[in-house]
């Protein structure tokens, strides 16, 4: 129990810091690799809560795939960042007060929270229906069968973000050859070569 | 305190929303930030998810979870995209620059 505690602690505060340094930091490569340090942290979360499925694909996704594409583009851009960070501190007293607003709330409303009595009835996948599955093939189960639309519809929004993706990010430039799909398929033999009859010791 | 429930989850949750929100104040000019600040925002939004999963003994929790990875991984694709079109085309990514639609 105390080993879980302290994992909890060490996850979590690690966690906190480098979300702030991710905001914090003045080099936005920075900020990328602090990013990637809190996903690792979060993904140690959620082994803890039993999530292992969810804590690799956190891995595999956030920071093989996102952030990975978040430190491209960074580095991609030639961007003045001291320009931007010019007058930023004058937004901090503001957002210090809405973030301030934001997490009193926040407290109010998650250290009072209980469950409401009987709610077991009410659970759509409790963990017992799948006590002889793994984690992984109990999330297969539910993704194919009872969620099987929402895993299409999830598959169509990725397929039309990369779709989107390549038209935002594709450019004809000029004075590059390319390959004219119509002027080859409409090109026949006759345009090609002609067969000539040549005279033995003459030639053409 | 020595026992974690589900408010240790919460609480951590709600103070990760709160510094993605406040990182959208502090880099009011950096699209890039921005956009890593709402990656922390929707990181909260799926510790809250996997908490109350275990917690409340429903698995339902991880499948929406999943689906929130895959909205998060969309987004920053087209959102990487637009400003790598708005950088070709304007030479910037400050947000006062972007106001060709005047929004």
């Amino acid at each position: 129990m105390i080993v879980q505690a302290l994992a909890f602690y060490l996850f979590a505060g690690i966690l906190l810091l480098s979300a702030f340094m991710v905001i914090a930091a003045r080099n936005p490569v920075h900020s990328v690799l602090f990013l990637i340090l809190a996903f690792f942290n979060s993904a140690g979360l959620f082994i803890l809560l039993g999530a292992e499925f969810i804590a690799l694909i956190m891995v595999i996704v956030y920071v093989g795939a996102v952030a990975v594409l978040f430190l491209f583009v960074v580095m991609m851009l030639d961007i003045s960042f001291a320009d931007l960070r010019k007058g930023a501190m004058q937004y901090v007293p503001v957002g210090m007060m809405i973030g301030a607003l934001l997490i009193i709330e926040l407290v109010f409303v998650y250290g009072s929270w209980t469950f409401a009595t009987g709610h077991e009835e009410y659970l759509d996948a409790p963990f017992e229906r799948f006590s002889e599955l793994t984690n992984t093939e109990a999330l297969g189960h539910l993704l194919y069968i009872d969620y099987v639309y929402a895993f299409q519809i999830a598959g169509l929004i990725l397929f039309v973000a990369m779709v989107g993706a390549i038209v935002l990010t594709h450019r004809r430039r000029s004075g590059v050859r390319h390959q004219n799909v119509s002027d080859q398929q409409a090109r026949k033999v006759e345009d090609a070569f002609e067969v000539q009859k040549v005279t033995p010791r003459i030639g053409m | 305190m020595m026992i974690i429930d589900l408010h240790h989850y919460l609480i951590l949750a709600g103070a990760l929303f709160t510094l993605g929100v406040f990182g959208i104040f502090l880099n009011r000019k950096n699209v890039i930030v921005i956009m890593m600040s709402i990656e922390l925002m929707l990181l909260a939004v799926n510790i809250n998810f996997v908490a109350f999963s275990y917690y409340l003994n429903d698995l339902t929790g991880q499948v929406f979870a999943i689906f929130v990875l895959t909205v998060a991984a969309a987004e920053a694709a087209i959102g990487l995209a637009i400003l790598v079109t708005f950088f070709r085309n304007k030479g910037s990514v400050a947000v006062e620059d972007i106001s060709a639609m005047k929004g």
